[in-house]
């Protein structure tokens, strides 16, 4: 079946087998293996992409539940020469160590400043509830997510 | 390969639901194609109902509201009069999953999983609150409590499919909560659950309290005689702790992979506790 959606602002059209996955369309047709998928089973959130401005859990739609939705990968977040906010502050407080979780939970973080600009270090606790990190601690990650949202309204760090 | 089909309309859904008969229906997702993905069940065919249009109206009335099916679960978090009117249903939808499972869960598909540890179903067991199942050219409402037979079993015939829920506004009850016991905070099956909806008198006396625990018995459970048991009694956690025998013989508690039978009775104690003594 044809799907046609916007993936980080371009349009996209493919013919895709009725029940495959989100993640599978856009890491193995599509070549976007910033999206990972951990679990398969919607438990640790390596798989969260944003589908019109929520996050979701690429893993848990089938590729034909994209139609005329807006997505965004963390291909589409930032780019190496021109991060987000949020990119650059897991870079610069050491927030990656594998790395596996962090486009997960970064897209999460941006799900959560989009609804909640200044969020306490709890409120972010809660919003990253549903990503899994099985090296950092989260203590590095939820200052970033903090630091961020203190950058993308302007205050200084 | 599965098949897959998006409608749209209530007459797309039910000329689908005639050709396949054999079809699973889902909404969110997050239960069926976890389920399919661990080989529990093989689809042939699969309805998602996530286009279905108005299926997510959230539509208030006087003595009520009317919550799609398709309705999310943060969707129902962040509604005005739902968390102005009923705290407990808000709490329930609130402590599931994790952020993004709440943006693709819906209401009706949490009922119709019928999990014992599924989250809503003692709020809305509390609540008294209704199915709709529409069919082809008919609708029939069944309270939700009669609605689910079992673990995984409903009431849902071949044909029909859950269109809304029919919430009545509860009526200022002093206490309106819900809370879960759970391996961890978030990403985690209820253990135990209770849902609590207690009103008082003036002179601080309970007149009336709906209680209903999860995960402690095949469906929820909902006990008459515990509840006239605290009617009339002072608003204090001896009047709770004086039916804890009650709750003992209303819950049927197992042991399984997440905890035991015994923890189990002791938390639901511990929980009815937790939830209705801490003052209104």
């Amino acid at each position: 079946m044809i799907v046609e959606f916007s993936l980080n602002g371009q349009a996209v059209r493919e013919d895709v087998a009725p029940d495959m996955r989100a993640v599978d369309l856009l890491r193995e047709r599509l070549g976007l293996s910033g999206t990972k998928e951990g679990c398969g089973s919607g438990e640790c959130g390596a798989c969260t992409i944003l589908v019109d401005g929520h996050s979701r859990l690429s893993c848990l739609m089938l590729a034909a539940q994209l139609e005329g939705r807006n997505v965004i990968t963390i291909e589409g977040l930032g780019t190496e020469k021109a991060p987000h906010t949020l990119q650059e502050a897991f870079t610069t407080h050491g927030a990656v160590q594998c790395g596996y979780c962090t486009p997960g939970m970064i897209l999460s973080a941006a799900d959560l400043l989009a609804a909640k600009p200044a969020p306490t270090r709890d409120d972010i606790r809660k919003g990253i509830a549903g990503n899994i990190c099985r090296c950092t601690g989260y203590v590095n990650i939820v200052e970033a997510i903090y630091q961020a949202s203190r950058s993308l309204r302007g205050e200084k760090p | 390969m599965t098949e897959v089909y998006m409608p749209q309309t209530p007459e797309a859904l039910w000329e689908m639901m005639d050709a396949r008969p054999d079809a699973v229906l889902y909404a969110g997702g997050t239960d069926v194609l976890v389920h399919r993905r661990a080989g529990l069940i093989q689809p042939r065919c699969l309805i998602c109902l996530e286009r279905m249009q108005g299926w997510d109206a959230i539509q208030e009335e006087p003595e009520g509201v009317w919550i799609g099916a398709l309705a999310t679960h943060s969707r129902i978090a962040e509604h005005e009069g739902i968390s102005k009117r009923i705290p407990v249903l808000v709490q329930a939808v609130s402590s599931i999953g994790s952020v993004q499972i709440r943006h693709m869960g819906t209401l009706g598909g949490n009922i119709c999983t019928a999990s014992p540890a599924g989250d809503s179903l003692p709020a809305l067991t509390v609540l008294e609150a209704e199915v709709e199942l529409a069919r082809r050219g008919s609708v029939r409402r069944v309270p939700v409590e009669q609605f689910i037979n079992g673990p995984g079993k409903t009431d849902r015939k071949a044909g029909e499919a859950l269109s809304r829920i029919w919430v009545p506004w509860p009526k200022g009850p002093a206490i309106s909560r819900y809370c879960k016991v759970g391996r961890r905070q978030a990403m985690a099956c209820a253990v135990v659950s209770l849902a609590a909806m207690v009103s008082l008198t003036q002179d601080n006396r309970i007149s009336e309290a709906r209680l209903a625990w999860g995960s402690v018995g095949p469906r929820v459970v909902r006990d008459g005689r515990l509840e006239g048991a605290l009617a009339g009694k002072p608003y204090n956690s001896r009047s709770f702790q004086a039916v804890f025998p009650l709750v003992e013989e209303a819950i049927s508690p197992i042991d399984d992979i997440r905890a035991s039978a015994a923890y189990r009775i002791a938390a639901s104690k511990n929980l009815l506790l937790h939830v209705c003594g801490q003052g209104p």
